[in-house]
Parts: structure tokens; C-alpha cells; sequence
């Protein structure tokens, strides 16, 4: 870790699929490893523990499999946050396990990732569950695929077996909306073309996995045009130096802000002018995404907790009814009759739930209508009503006022997670 | 990079007091847990930044063992009324004296588990809702899957199978009548983006984290401050040795490195090229492979 660059760098958030076999925690052992991220207490335990277990070599995934309960199960139950930082980059890895049963937890690492890496055995090549992972990733619009055909080691490196995986996931693929999507041939286990090139495969002209992630470019991929700010909460000092302050605190979903911008105030209507914008404790002149800043406007009118800030030429659609794609997270199965508790932005709602349009499954992306039960890790398409209107865009154009979860009235657990179609 | 794109501090620094700002709003009776190390340092530095021009609107909570450094004690005090927060302390020592907790004893005697019962009490006499910590998930293993949003049930505890699942930037806060939960606003900070934030931010800190010259002794390996609160066993030896701390806790169980870094500058330097993790030099994860988590999971932690 050099720590001259370490300023300069900005932050990658990707997610990793995969199941038990294929080399996923060894692969992000690899990568902190490599990338010098691992200490040398975590290392000696680890050593020792794969030497107890009778193990030749360092069995990296002991670095990454966590709590208790699932070192004696050996398996991965949740997904796990982990870091590493280069010179150019860094890096928050979402760690997630790769089971039919744990659908629930992709969606969640992939909610928050800019980039999805997807692992493929060179001896299995595309199996149902790279495709489970990747329809998840497209459904969540991450908008980078990194397709990793990994043990090549175990494939006498070959090209033809690359070519031929990449064929295969390619005709696959057109089904997807990710537009970029590329393949890199790997050994995890080995290192070959992780952090350094490999020896062994030099027919491969393409960038390491660790350069293509260093230098992939995301700074595109957020929403700079349609200006989104939902208010969390009201700053007021009641001090004598700032006793008129009224400020509106909350992030910049969407969009670049000015001071001077004509703006709406959702849901009233109201129109008004932005006084000034505070980052932290100074003026800025510009907000954009993801900047957490207070907003102050020219006229007094009274804004709370779940309205929105926009531009009067660029508004949110305010809607009570609403079309999702839902993944149903519950350990109860879903209940059609139930009242839900909606969180979308900084607003909370109940609905009810109007129809269950059709269930998707997750390997083929078929849909099906014969059968509207929804139980865990089930992807459904479903419409509901809300108490009051929501301020809404589509998934698609905006992650953040695009998204909802919903929480269970009973337990207040949280059971779903929706995407606005 | 684009003239739109935040450096990374940036964005963790806007996520920190976005999760903060969900903190104020989601809850009735918020605090922050203040340790008096840096972690938590840093969030209350990013309290204060999400609610200026307006005061931090939440008291700080710190748990005294009445086995601190004296630095710490200092520290915390002018950090408040700098601030101008409200200061609410937990005494071990008052749990102590009211028979709640008894005293270890011993060589290795630590206040440490007793301090879960006195911050567990002086949640309920506050009757605090959502207590933010400086933990982050770097630190240790156990931590890795901790959620922004930790829920508790009545009894404190934390149950790793049944953790909300955390989409997007939407925290569900919502809650039963005497849960309550522990928020982590800095979890995706490493060791090395707190040191460099405060740099960057010129964040004062206990004069402990820098080299000094101190009277220790060693036990297994671990470089201890000596203090009035622990007894030596008849090898071991007093010397006076150039050290500095990594992480704050109570004097008994905070372990130094010898370091001439007596700088950020040279203490990023030192973190850098660290071949440690900065828990490593605490005695009480030293215990087992999954201390954290028995500890954790048992009541609850506190950083």
C-alpha cells in the first residue's frame, strides 16, 4: 500500500457469486493477499489452521469464512464485507455465497455494487448457477460484468476451453442488460493472472483481473442528469448566530445541484431557488451524487423527513400504485392479504398488495403464471397500493428512488426488496 | 477521474454521515458510544459535520472502567466541551459497588466483560435507542458481516442468523418496545482510511497514539503500561521503553508497539508497512480463534 496515492484514488464496490467449489474465497484470498491487504497475525492463524486440517497448501478461504457457525458448517451464510486498497483503487469487496438458498444475500451484496464478478469452473463451464448470478446482477442493473474462468490450472490452460466458455456465456448473455462484459482466464489458487500475468496461458492478450478492475471506469455510471434530493432530516440551530437557519440534510441521489437552481418541492409543488448547499461545514457550489450535504432554500416554506427535493422541468412520477420486480426475503413465505411497511428513499408507507403478476425463475428467466406462491429467495413480479404516494423513477434510471424494501408489521423484519419497473 | 467523482475518503465520509443523519431520524433517544480511541473520535467528528451548523443533537456515552489512561479521561473531556455535547458516563466501579458485577482476579484480572453490564444498564436508564459505534468490519473476522443497523433484542443480544438484510442505503430502524440497536456508521472504514482522514481533516488525538517514553513491562509478548491496577508476577521487570498505542481500551489489556513514530506522518507510514492487525495487540481477542464473536454474541461489544 502506497500511501502518497492514497488520496487520489476513488472506490470500487463489487460482488462476488459463487458456490462452495469454485474458488471463490480462495480467489479474494488471493486478491488481499497479493494486494498485500492481509496481516501477518490473520496469516499464522490461518496457517495453522489449514495445517490441522491436514491441508498442504494455505487454504485462503479460512481468511474469509467468518462466524462460527459456518467455519463448522463450512459454508458461507451471509455476505461479508471485505477491503483492499491499490495505488489507483479501493475496494469493498461484497462477499456472497453462492446456494440456491441464499439468492437473498446476492441481491444484497449486489444492491450496492458498481461491478459483478462472476466465477466459472473451466472444467464445468456455464452452469445454471452463473446464470442465476448473473440475471441477479442484471436485474440489480450492476452495469460490469467481470466473468472469471477460473482452475484453468486443472484445464491444461487451454484456449479452446476458454473460447468455448466464453461462447457459451456470451449466447447467453443477450438475454441480459449489462452492456459490459468481460472474461478473464484465472487460477486463483495458483495466481495466474489475478494480480500478475500468467506464464501459462500467453495467448491471453487481455488485462490481469486486478488490472481491469483498477481501471475500469464507473465515475459514467451514476445518474448526473435528473436531480434527486430526499430530505432525511430538518437542521435547525435555534442558536443566535444562526437563529433563522433552516437546512434540509440529506444525500444527492441523483443529478448536480447548483446554488441559483430552480427547484420543486415534492410532494406540495412549491417552487423555490437553492440558497446555498453545505458540505460539511462549508459552502459548496455544487452537490452531486453520492454527497452528503444540507440544503438551504430561498424561500421559508416547510419541508420534512421524506419529501423531495427536484428540478420543475425534471420530477420523480408521484404514484400510489406501484409495479415492482420483488425478491421475497422472509423466512415466512410471502402473504398476498398481509399489510407491508414500505422504506423507499427517506419515506415510510404501508400497502397492500393488488395482484402478483408472475414469478420468475431465476435460471431460465422464465416467466411463470401458474404458480403465484412466493416463498424465500423467490423473484416475482408484483403490484401494490400504497397509504400515500411514493416519489418514484424506475430502477433502471435511478438505483436509489428506483428501489424499496419491504419490512413485516408483525416482526419488523425486513422480507423484500423491490425494484421499480 | 471526472470532475464528478468523490476521492474515496469522500464517499465514505458522505456515507458515514448519511448513516448518521438515518441514525437522528430513525430513533427517539440516540447516543454515541465514545471509547476514546480514535475510531470513535473520527465519528464524532462526523456527527458534527452531518448536523452544523447545529450542535451534535445526541449525547456521547462512555463506559469508565476506572481503569483508563488518565490521557483518555482529559481527552474525552475537552473533546466535549469543545463540542459542546452532553457527556454521559457509566461507572464500572458503580457496578461494583452495587454487587451487579464482580471484580476478576488474578494476574490477567481486566475490567473489560464487566464493562458489557454497566453499558447494558446505562442504556436502559437512558433508555437509548440506537447507540452508534466506532466499530468497522476490517478489524476482525466476526465483524465482516455486521450490518450498519445491528439489531438487539431486550436482552442486548445479537443473533448472527437473524440479521436484517441491508439493500441499497434503506436502514430499517423499526423495532419492538425495548430493542434496540447498535449503528456502525463507519463500517466500511479501514485502519488505514481513519488514519488517513485524520490527517487529511488535522483531527486531534489522545497523545497515547503517539511515541512517548512510558514505565511497561511484557506479558505473553504483549508490551503492557504499568499502572496501579495490576499485579506483576516476580520475573517480570518494569522498564521504561519508547512505545506508542494502537487502539484505546483500559490500561490493564491495551498493548503497545515500540515506535519512534511521533507524527500522522510517521504513523501512516507505520500502518503501512504494519505486518500486524492493530486488535493483535490486544490480549483479550488473543483468547480464541472466534473471541470476538463468543463475545459478541454473549452480550454484546461495545467498540
Amino acid at each position: 500500500m502506497e500511501s502518497n496515492n492514497y488520496l487520489d484514488g476513488d472506490l470500487l464496490r463489487f460482488t462476488t457469486a459463487g458456490s462452495v467449489d469454485d474458488g471463490k474465497s480462495t480467489l479474494i484470498g488471493r486478491l488481499l493477499y497479493d494486494s498485500k491487504s492481509i496481516f501477518e497475525d490473520q496469516l499464522m492463524s490461518v496457517q495453522n489452521t489449514s495445517k490441522k486440517k491436514g491441508l498442504e497448501h494455505i487454504d485462503f478461504s479460512l481468511l474469509t469464512d467468518g462466524l462460527k457457525d459456518e467455519r463448522e458448517q463450512g459454508i458461507t451464510i451471509d455476505v461479508a464485507y471485505r477491503y483492499f486498497s491499490t495505488p489507483k483503487r479501493k475496494f469493498i469487496i461484497a462477499d456472497t455465497p453462492g446456494h440456491v438458498q441464499y439468492t437473498r444475500n446476492m441481491i444484497t451484496g449486489a444492491s450496492t455494487a458498481n461491478l459483478a464478478l462472476i466465477l466459472i469452473d473451466a472444467r464445468k463451464g456455464v452452469i445454471e448457477q452463473t446464470k442465476r448470478h448473473s440475471f441477479i446482477a442484471s436485474l440489480l442493473q450492476i452495469k460490469h460484468l467481470v466473468v472469471c474462468i477460473n482452475k484453468m490450472d486443472l484445464a491444461d490452460y487451454a484456449e479452446d476451453t476458454f473460447d468455448e466458455i466464453v461462447n457459451d456465456y456470451e449466447d447467453f448473455a443477450t438475454k441480459l442488460e449489462v452492456e459490459d462484459i468481460r472474461f478473464v482466464p484465472i487460477s486463483a489458487l495458483h495466481g495466474d493472472n489475478v494480480v500478475d500475468r500468467s506464464k501459462n496461458m500467453e495467448w491471453y492478450q487481455g488485462s490481469t483481473l486486478l488490472h481491469t478492475l483498477e481501471n475500469i471506469h464507473i465515475a459514467g455510471d451514476r445518474n448526473m442528469k435528473d436531480c434527486r434530493f430526499p430530505i432525511q432530516t430538518v437542521i435547525r440551530p435555534h442558536t443566535d448566530e444562526f437563529h433563522d437557519f433552516r437546512g434540509y440534510a440529506g444525500r444527492i441521489e441523483s443529478g448536480v445541484f447548483k446554488t441559483g437552481d430552480d427547484v420543486v418541492l415534492l410532494p406540495s409543488g412549491f417552487t423555490s431557488k437553492v440558497k446555498s448547499l453545505i458540505q460539511n461545514e462549508t459552502e459548496v457550489e455544487r452537490a452531486y451524487p453520492p454527497m452528503s450535504v444540507t440544503m438551504t432554500l430561498e424561500d421559508d416554506i416547510d419541508l420534512s423527513r421524506g419529501d423531495m427535493i427536484a428540478r420543475p422541468n425534471n420530477q420523480p412520477e408521484a404514484s400510489q400504485d406501484i409495479d415492482f420486480m420483488m425478491c421475497w426475503m422472509g423466512n415466512e413465505p410471502f402473504q398476498p392479504n398481509n399489510k407491508y411497511t414500505v422504506l423507499h428513499t427517506t419515506n415510510k408507507v404501508r400497502c397492500i398488495v393488488k395482484e402478483v403478476l408472475y414469478k420468475v425463475d431465476v435460471n431460465t428467466l422464465h416467466r411463470i403464471e401458474d404458480d403465484k406462491s412466493i416463498g424465500m429467495n423467490d423473484i416475482a413480479r408484483v403490484r401494490i397500493r400504497t397509504t400515500k404516494p411514493l416519489l418514484v423513477d424506475t430502477y433502471n434510471n435511478n438505483r436509489s428512488t428506483g428501489s424499496l424494501i419491504m419490512v413485516d408489521e408483525a416482526t419488523n423484519n425486513t422480507v423484500a426488496a423491490g425494484m421499480l419497473t | 477521474m471526472s470532475e464528478y467523482t468523490l476521492i474515496h475518503l469522500k464517499e465514505l465520509e458522505a456515507e458515514s454521515i448519511y448513516v448518521i443523519r438515518e441514525t437522528f431520524a430513525q430513533f427517539n433517544k440516540p447516543a454515541i458510544l465514545f471509547s476514546g480511541g480514535k475510531d470513535s473520535i473520527v465519528l464524532t467528528h462526523l456527527a458534527k459535520k452531518a448536523f452544523w451548523p447545529a450542535k451534535i443533537p445526541f449525547p456521547l456515552v462512555h463506559v469508565d472502567t476506572g481503569h483508563n489512561f488518565p490521557e483518555t479521561i482529559e481527552f474525552r473531556d475537552k473533546l466535549v466541551e469543545d463540542f459542546g455535547v452532553d457527556l454521559i458516563v457509566g461507572s464500572v466501579q458503580q457496578s461494583i459497588d452495587e454487587g451487579k458485577v464482580s471484580e476478576e482476579v488474578g494476574f490477567n484480572a481486566t475490567r473489560n466483560r464487566l464493562q458489557i453490564t454497566t453499558l447494558l444498564d446505562t442504556i436502559e436508564a437512558n433508555q437509548f435507542d440506537a447507540c452508534m459505534g466506532g466499530a468497522r468490519r476490517d478489524e476482525e473476522k466476526a465483524r465482516a458481516k455486521e450490518r450498519f443497523f445491528s439489531h438487539r433484542d431486550e436482552f442486548g443480544q445479537w443473533d448472527p442468523k437473524n440479521q436484517r438484510p441491508e439493500l441499497w442505503n434503506l436502514f430499517n430502524g423499526l423495532k419492538h418496545f425495548g430493542e434496540n440497536f447498535r449503528v456502525f456508521p463507519i463500517s466500511n472504514w479501514t485502519e488505514m482510511d481513519i488514519w488517513q482522514y485524520i490527517l487529511l481533516k488535522n483531527i486531534e488525538l489522545p497523545q497515547l497514539y503517539f511515541s512517548h517514553k512510558r514505565k511497561c513491562f511484557v506479558r505473553n509478548g504483549t508490551i503492557l503500561s504499568q499502572s496501579d491496577y495490576q499485579e506483576l508476577r516476580p520475573y517480570e521487570e518494569v522498564k521504561e521503553m519508547q512505545i506508542r498505542f494502537r487502539t484505546m481500551g483500559d490500561i490493564t489489556i491495551t498493548g503497545a508497539v515500540e515506535s519512534n513514530a511521533d507524527s500522522l506522518e510517521k504513523i501512516i507510514g507505520e500502518v503501512a508497512a504494519a505486518r500486524n492487525t492493530e486488535r493483535g495487540g490486544r490480549a483479550d481477542d488473543q483468547r480464541s480463534e472466534t473471541a470476538m464473536e463468543d463475545r459478541k454474541k454473549r452480550r454484546i461489544f461495545l467498540e
